[in-house]
């Protein structure tokens, strides 16, 4: 019945609700590549591993932040003390014997940081962003103190003397890395697998809404306070399992796992790849890790202040076109061949007048992008309708 | 039978201003009940009051004769209270469809559940769409929310409310805000309204609250003033006064 009185036949609306939430849910194409060019890269790039591995455990660690706050929207400072929580347990468990064999350490350890994630998690209820952060950090904080004081973790020395058992028993650790490459990559993936089901599941809707507006969330029933504790809890097991892969992969454990510029970095690769689509955390992880190997690799003195130049601009002139902007900046001064002094002056004096310019640049890379939406929707519009033909054709 | 919504001595005070003053209100079941007042009667401060936004510094309320006093506002939805917000309160970057969909699928229980895909519960599209196409939503579902007209985002947030199939909605000025030319679709969805729903309306339109109210209450500064049938309130020289004195302000 619509309000006009006409009765309407809902079975059509209704296939086409379920159809637009299928469509949320189903794998894309750019989505099956990104992970067949992952398991490529085992094969194709056997003297990249360590820095694959690397990534792909930052990834995992950018990952667990976006569950936090591209989808619940739970803004952090102090992420690390779930990753270095993590890192530390596993190293201790090796390191005594305690759990021998990898794959299970790594659990014991994502569920003692999932422990951890749960009790913190209260403090992060109340209040807006700027506590939140504050209270995170905190939290860092003081685990990075406990475990600079503690004997058992080796204080600044960091937990020595760990070694691994081959993982199922079977595959040891190698010096190439290939293992911890592959057994890092497996885990992300398994533990990528359940997030995106989580967060296209009615929970996930939820706590998309609960990002939304938590006002009208709870005014529909939804028990906010327990969504936000219930992703916290996962986000921190996550982070946990990450900083555990890292003391497993490289059998040591230092206080840098639970710095307060681990938890900043990785705060810096998720806004660079973009939140709430659950990629964004792997492709920063990709992009902020190539980029700081080669700026070290080509300015090993001052890269910091190339990274640094490209979130200004990503600031100023978007994600896309700031990157491009800082990458063109970077790639004049190493033509030139400047020094540093060089290019600091080369530098501001281009940043300043791009900031003059701003407002003409701004519509000008609108209009790019706008171009750019409507190809890609008129060749998305050419394949739909080759696909409804041939399935017309087949059916 | 309990009313189906009663305060007894309901108290607000925000520091030293008391915006809800001994409020003793009761809506019986069914009713079409308005609540009107001048501007800065509390109103609104009532409804976050009644659906637990805020909690009073005193007296009590009762949803079908059980204290909600203590409960938390998604508590009190559970039980059967759902409202309405003066200015919307919707989910920008979800579809009418996904939030819809939340609501009934919160009242089913399911929506703590991680495992399974959205959609996949066809008694929840099915219940969802029915309500959609109810409020003539169904055109637009799959859009962001943010981009429908303003006209439709106030349809859907009523149906909103509808969605928790509350026994007790509360309206708060459902036609505010929206263009001539749409707000008979808006007192069409008032009007349409199950009669089984117990509603109380918060209104400052004249028209809307004589043409829908079997009964009205009048809040002047947080306090119950008069209560009664349309007519005799409408007759009432107090209440009168009031809003003839709110025109002479103003």
């Amino acid at each position: 019945m619509s309000l006009a009185g006409h009765p309407v036949d809902l079975a059509p609306l209704t296939a086409r609700g379920q159809a637009s939430f299928a469509r949320r849910a189903r794998w894309s194409l750019p989505e099956i590549a990104f992970w067949l060019i992952a398991v490529a890269t085992v094969f194709l790039l056997p003297s990249k591993h360590l820095i694959l591995t690397e990534i792909t455990i930052l990834g995992l660690f950018a990952l667990s932040l976006d569950l936090i706050l591209g989808y619940a929207g739970i803004v952090s400072l102090g992420h690390a003390a779930f990753f270095g929580f993590g890192a530390y347990v596993a190293g201790l468990l090796a390191k005594y014997g305690i759990v021998k064999e990898p794959v299970l350490a790594l659990v014991v350890s994502g569920l003692a940081a999932t422990v951890l994630g749960f009790v913190t998690s209260f403090l992060v209820l109340r209040g807006s962003d700027l506590t939140r952060l504050m209270v995170t950090l905190g939290v860092a904080l003081v685990l990075r103190e406990i475990a600079n004081q503690l004997d058992i973790t080796g204080g600044a020395d960091g937990l020595q003397g760990i070694v691994m058992e081959p993982v199922l028993g079977h595959f040891a650790f190698d010096i190439f890395g290939k293992t911890a490459y592959v057994y890092s990559l497996i885990t992300l993936f398994i533990l990528f697998v359940l997030a995106r089901r989580i967060v296209n599941s009615p929970f996930g809707l939820s706590l998309r809404s609960v990002h939304d507006n938590p006002l009208r969330a709870s005014a529909i029933g939804i028990h906010v306070n327990g969504r936000l504790v219930a992703i916290y809890t996962v986000a921190a097991g996550y982070a946990g399992i990450a900083g555990a892969l890292l003391t497993q992969s490289t059998q040591f454990a230092s206080l840098s796992v639970l710095d307060f510029e681990r938890s900043a970095d990785v705060l810096l690769m998720l806004i660079i790849g973009g939140t709430g689509y659950l990629y964004g955390g792997l492709i920063g992880a990709i992009l902020f890790k190539l980029v700081q190997d080669y700026l070290a690799s080509v300015t090993p003195q001052y890269w910091q202040f190339w990274l640094g130049l490209a979130l200004v601009m990503m600031i100023m002139f978007g994600r896309f076109y700031g990157a491009i902007i800082a990458a063109v900046i970077f790639g004049v001064c190493t033509v030139l061949q400047l020094n540093f002094l060089h290019s600091i002056l080369v530098t501001i004096a281009l940043v300043l007048v791009l900031g003059i310019a701003r407002p003409r640049i701004l519509p000008f890379t609108a209009n790019i992008t706008e171009r750019a939406n409507s190809l890609q929707r008129s060749i998305r519009a050419r394949l739909g309708r080759k696909a409804g033909a041939a399935n017309a054709s087949g059916a | 039978m309990p009313p189906a919504l009663e305060t007894k001595g309901l108290e607000k005070s925000f520091g030293g201003i008391v915006a809800t003053d001994n409020v003793s209100l009761a809506v019986q079941k069914g009713a079409r009940h308005a609540l009107i007042g001048p501007n800065g009667a509390g109103k609104t401060t009532l409804i976050n009051l009644l659906t637990g936004v805020l909690r009073p510094s005193a007296g009590r309320i009762f949803l079908d004769g059980r204290d909600i006093t203590g409960l938390q506002p998604h508590q009190r939805v559970g039980l059967g209270i759902a409202r309405t917000f003066q200015i919307n309160q919707l989910f920008a970057k979800l579809t009418p469809l996904e939030t819809i969909g939340l609501a009934v699928s919160e009242r089913m229980e399911l929506g703590r559940q991680w495992w399974r895909l959205t959609g996949s519960k066809a008694i929840v599209i099915e219940e969802s769409v029915e309500i959609l196409s109810r409020f003539n939503l169904a055109d637009v579902m799959t859009d962001p929310t943010a981009t429908l007209p303003y006209g439709k985002q106030r349809l859907l947030e009523i149906a909103l409310a509808i969605a928790c199939r509350p026994h007790v909605l509360l309206l708060d000025e459902p036609a505010a805000g929206v263009p001539e030319a749409e707000r008979h679709g808006i007192l069409d969805a008032v009007a349409a309204l199950p009669s089984d729903v117990t509603v109380l309306l918060i209104e400052h339109d004249m028209d809307i609250v004589f043409s829908f109210a079997d009964r009205i209450s009048v809040l002047v500064n947080g306090a119950l003033f008069v209560e009664g049938a349309p007519d005799a309130v409408a007759a009432d020289p107090r209440v009168k006064a009031v809003y003839l004195g709110e025109e002479a302000h103003a």
